[in-house]
This record gives structure tokens, sequence and C-alpha cells, in this order.
């Protein structure tokens, strides 16, 4: 009687276990199936509406027919401009903070402080930015407010992924430096450095991705409804890919006529986004091989 | 240093602003609103001023006034009580004529610019109150342009975004838990090396093309399958979230079960137990503490989304009932309105104010998560 009782049980305990991991088989891959669904959707509907034209020419019509141009154009300035900002000051804190800084309270402080500023959401940055850039500096909506918002919004990413970047280096090396003779800058710069380098950029990348997608930071510092024309300066505004096709999906003079251009400028941010992922998914991957192989 | 510095000129800049709205009266710039000196009604709160001008309170009584019904006077209607003689080729006799016609008919409210407002004017003025922060906070109304008072109650924006994020967080845990569970428990290496990189993909698409994807997709199949007027629900705002919540809850979950120890886990399995029972009884009490700040910034992240719930909620400012009515949040309404309200004035003074709301509550969530994760750095070790 117990024998079998306990057979049940040994019975019943596999069967859970494999009801249990099939649900939780099942869920995870419909996670994944909703990905595919949404980038197969985009990219199916779009595919029709992106060509050269679409890519190189001026909006017309109401944003009913004709090209994107000023929004790409846009968003690389955006791009360039808060990496030009965000890169430096961002990479030169993680390394103070890693390599110079002592544990301490300031430091624990300061950490979380970085991390609450990559919790702040990102329409909080539009206002600051257009308080603070576009009204108080009096900057006007621009290019340069724009970057300005986006670069801080983005300026957390890059600390902390610099930081990792560091902390991965592992400690011989910069023992092995130092007791060489080497000053703690030349040991940052010439060992340091150069290992975490990789990572860093990985890092800059997947913040590209970021600032090319951010929308609500650009409502009110730079995106501009419809501007069919180059920004010459960085005091221009500018159209931007994101913004457009917000304006393009729900307030658009015809929004029904104007659904392909969605699906397009759409597709073009995704694979924006896309590129700057496996960019830097491949990035991590081949220097990861390299960097054990040392 | 310099996010610290940032975060300073943040609140700085953002409280400068959004304090502004409590040193305001919710009333136009350089307007008065003005009632006749015999009636009984002395103070009428901006509210009931509001339902005045919309019709919905008609009779003074209402106000605890007489019964005799109310009559409306806006500045376009001088018209219909004087000629353009009487008022002048410049209204240099407009003043007079609303003086005359205020005195003359005890059952007006007025509402004109204070520049014609005569010096001898014979009506009793109404003193329009500055906004207080209970009112402020729990506010039933979010009209921010009505004519002649701005209401700025936003207790229905609190709700809506609350209420978008707890059916966010809602889909999104029993998913993410899932997931988390199958890539560190289940999955094989191989699996769990594909899976990653695709769930941080699903972290980087942009927001507002999420909120594209709702709109053209997610939005007119509840439509169709609840057969509603309008398919911009709270719902679809949740459904959007949940998907962006994910990334986030999972790996955040992920980690935390990944670093239960080895041989705490091997124990359980020792003592016969299978390995779903080790999962649920061991490996789960064990992460708890990384579930649930997993699931704190999932809730953090749909608070403070903007686009997407922007493109397919509806944003009516209603406090919503059912999840299957139009919602509007915070952000959404910050971004929908700065853009048409003046710079300075009250409007855009109320919409900072929100954006302080919004900082506070990402910040206490933020804390929240740094004080829950320290306790359990502090337990390990």
């Amino acid at each position: 009687m117990q024998k079998i009782n306990e057979a049940k049980l040994a019975k019943r305990k596999k069967q859970n276990q494999f009801i249990a991991f099939w649900i939780f088989r099942l869920l995870s891959y419909s996670i994944i199936a909703v990905l595919f669904i949404i980038l197969s959707f985009i990219i199916i509907k779009g595919i029709s509406a992106v060509n050269w034209d679409f890519i190189s020419k001026m909006p017309e019509d109401g944003m009913t027919k004709g090209g994107i141009l000023p929004a790409i154009i846009g968003t690389l300035c955006l791009v360039a401009g808060s990496i030009i900002f965000a890169f430096p000051v961002g990479v030169l804190a993680a390394i103070y903070m890693n390599e110079y800084m002592k544990d301490s309270i300031i430091k624990k402080l300061i950490k979380q402080m970085t991390d609450n500023l990559a919790g702040i959401p990102s329409i909080v940055f539009g206002l600051f930015g257009m308080a603070l850039f576009v009204n108080k500096l009096g900057i006007g909506d621009s290019i340069l407010a724009g970057s300005l918002t986006l670069g801080l919004l983005v300026l957390p990413i890059v600390i902390r992924t610099t930081e990792e970047s560091l902390k991965a280096v592992d400690t011989t090396f910069r023992h092995a430096s130092l007791g060489l003779g080497a000053s703690k800058w030349q040991t940052t710069r010439r060992v340091v450095l150069p290992i975490a380098f990789p990572n860093i950029i990985t890092g800059l990348i997947l913040s590209i991705g970021r600032v090319s997608g951010e929308t609500a930071p650009i409502l009110f510092t730079v995106a501009a409804y419809f501007l069919p024309k180059l920004p010459t300066s960085i005091f221009d505004q500018t159209m931007a890919l994101p913004y457009h096709l917000y304006v393009v999906s729900t307030s658009g003079t015809n929004i029904e006529e104007s659904r392909p251009i969605a699906y397009g400028t759409a597709l073009v941010l995704i694979l924006l986004v896309l590129i700057a992922n496996l960019l830097a998914n491949g990035l991590r991957k081949y220097f990861g091989k390299k960097v054990k192989m040392n | 240093m310099i996010t610290s510095l940032t975060v300073v000129l943040i609140v700085f800049f953002l409280f400068k602003e959004g304090i502004g709205v409590f040193n305001k009266k919710p009333i136009e710039d350089g307007y008065v609103v003005t009632i006749n000196k015999n009636n009984p009604v002395k103070n009428i709160s901006s509210e009931s001023i509001k339902d005045i001008y919309d019709q919905k309170i008609t009779y003074w009584n209402q106000l605890g006034g007489t019964p005799d019904s109310i009559i409306l006077f806006r500045l376009e209607d001088i018209s219909n009580y004087y000629t353009d003689e009487q008022i002048g080729e410049n209204f240099e006799g407009l003043a007079n004529c609303i003086n005359r016609l205020v005195d003359s008919l005890p059952n007006i409210i007025a509402f004109f610019p204070e520049k014609y407002l005569a010096p001898d004017f014979n009506g009793h003025n109404l003193n329009i109150s500055k906004i207080t922060l209970s009112e402020f906070l729990i506010g039933k109304e979010w009209f921010p342009t009505a004519q002649p008072v701005a209401q700025l109650g936003v207790m229905p924006l609190i709700l809506g975004t609350l209420w978008v994020s707890l059916g966010a967080i809602l889909i999104a845990l029993p998913l993410g838990l899932a997931a988390a569970i199958f890539m560190s428990e289940i999955a094989k290496d191989k699996v769990r090396n594909i899976m990653k990189p695709l769930i941080e993909l699903l972290a980087g698409i942009p927001s507002v093309v999420y909120g594209f994807f709702g709109l053209v997709v997610i939005v007119p199949l509840i439509q169709k399958t609840f057969d509603l007027p309008v398919g911009e629900t709270g719902l679809a705002g949740s459904i959007i979230l949940a998907i962006m919540a994910l990334p986030t809850i999972i790996t955040i979950s992920e980690d935390a079960m990944r670093n239960t120890p080895r041989a705490v886990k091997e124990a359980s399995l020792a003592l016969g137990a299978s390995k779903w029972q080790t999962i649920y009884k061991v490996v789960i009490p064990y992460s708890v503490s990384g579930i649930s700040a997993g699931a704190i910034l999932g809730i953090g992240r749909a608070i403070g989304e903007t686009m997407a719930v922007l493109m397919v909620t509806g944003n009516a400012a209603v406090i919503p009932h059912t999840i299957l009515a139009p919602v509007r949040t915070i952000p959404a309404t910050i971004a929908a309105e700065l853009g048409e309200a003046p710079n300075g004035g009250l409007h855009y003074k109320a919409l900072f104010a929100l954006g302080c709301i919004l900082f506070i509550i990402t910040l206490f969530i933020n804390l929240t998560v740094g004080f829950i994760s320290n306790k359990k750095k502090h337990n390990n070790h």
C-alpha cells in the first residue's frame, strides 16, 4: 500500500513538473512571438512604402506624399549632438568614479543619484529641457536644446555601461601596471581603457539606439511638425523620425492617406534601432572572444 | 557629480515652475467675474463658476441664493443689451455699460476683462481664490482651459495613470515571471542565449513604435472584440505598457533567480524534491526581493511612459470606472497639452506641477528599489 502511494506521488510530482514547465515554455515563447508579430507587422506593411524616393525626398501634400528626408537628417543630427555631449562627459565621470574615487558615502550617493536620473521619465526630461534650455537660457526650440536634453537622458546609461566595462577589467592588470611603476593615469589610459574599450563602444551604440527612438524629450525642445527643409545650424528646429511617426499617425491632415508614410517611418525607425542593437550584440560577442584569447 | 547636479537642476526647475500654480488665480490674467451687489450669494467656488458657465447650474438657489434663473454674461453678449453708439467706437463707453448692466440685473453673473471694470463699479467683484495644494490633488475635474475659471484637479489623471499601470503589471508580472523562470531554470543555455538578446530588443523598440502598433492593431481589435464605440481605452494602454514593462521584469527577476546559490538548490534536489518543487519552494522565495524590485521598476516604467499611452488610451480626463473606457495619464497630459499652453501661464505651470508629481512618484519607486536591493546585499553577506 505504502509503496503504491509513493509511486503515485512520484508520478504526480513528475506530472506537475511537466505541466508547469510547459506552461512556462509556452508563455516565454509567446513573448518572443509578440516581438516577432510587432516586427514582422511593421516590416511587411512598411516595406512597400520604403524606396529611394521615400528616404531622399521632402514631405509633400500635408505629409500624405513624398519622403522623410528631413526627419532622417534631423534624427541623425540629434543623435550626433547628444552623443557628442553625453559620451565624453559620461565616460570621464565613470572613469573618475571607478578608478579614482574611494568607496565612501559620497560615492554611494552619486551612484544613487545616477540611478535616480535613469529612472526619471522621459517626459520630465522634456519639461526640464524646455524650462532650462529653451526658455531660461533662451536657446529656443533648436537642435542644440534637443541634443542637450537627450544627452542628459542617456548620460546615466553611458556612465553605467562604462562603469560596468571598467569593473570587468581584471584588477591584476592594474596591479601589474602599477607594479611596473606606471602612474595611475598611465595605467588607466594605457591598460584599463584599451581593455574596456569594446564594451564602452557597445554601450555607446546602445545609447544611440535609445536616443534615436525617444520622442517625449524632443516634443518641446526641437521637434517641428512640418518643416520641409534641412537644418542649416544647431539653432534650427528640425523634424525627427519618432515625432514624425507620432504626428503622421495621430494628427496628420489626412490620417488614412498618410498611413503608408507612417508604416514607412516606423520601419526606418525600427531598422535604425535594430541595426544599433545587432551591432552592439555582434561587437560584444566578437570582442568577448578576443579578450578571452588574450 | 554631473548626474547629481542634473538631478538637482531638474528638481529646481520643475518645482520652481510647478509651485507657481499655487501663486496664481485660476482665472485668466486680467479678467474678473462679477455679480449684482444685492445678490445674497457672495462667494462662489471656482468649480461652481465653471458649472454656471457650462449651464449645469442654472438657478441661484442651487448656490443658496434666490430661486431665480442665472443670467450669463460674456463680453461678446454686450451687443444684445447696448447699441454700438453706447459702447463707443473704441469701447470708451463699455465700462460704463457693463456697470449699468450688472447694476440693473439682479441675477446676472458677468465675466469680462478687468480694464472694463468701471472705477465706480456698483456690483460685487467675486474673489477667485488661489488654488490650494489639496484642491489640486483631490480635485475631480481637469479643464485647464475652461472659461472663465480653469479647473485644475489632477485626481482623474493620477487615477488614470495608476489604473493603466496596474493593469499593465497584472498582465506583465505573470508573463515576465514565467519567462524569467524558464530562462534561468528550465531552458538550455542555447535557448537562453537566443532569448536574451531578443528580450533586449523588445526593450529597445522605441515607445512611439509601440504606440503606433497599438493604434493600428490593438485598438481596432479591442473595439471589435468588445463592440465599443472607440477602441482607445485603458485596456489598450495596459496591454502596450505590459509589453514594454516585460523586459525590465524579466531581466531583473532572472538575474535574481540565477543568483540563487547552487548549494541551496542542490540541497533541495538531493532531498528528493523535483526540479519544479525546487523552483517554487526554493528559488522563488530566495529571489523574491529581486522579483519585487523588477515588478516595481516595471510599474515605474509604465507610470512614466508617455508616447505609447498618449496614442492608445483616448485621453479622456475623467475618473475611470472600467478598463474599457478612455483614460488619460499624467505623462500623456503633459505631452498633449504643453505645446498649446502659453509660456509661463497657469496652464503651463500646472503641467510642470504634474511633472513634479510624476518625478516624486518615480523617485519614490527608485528609492524603494534601491532599498530592497541594498537590504538583499546585506542579507547575503
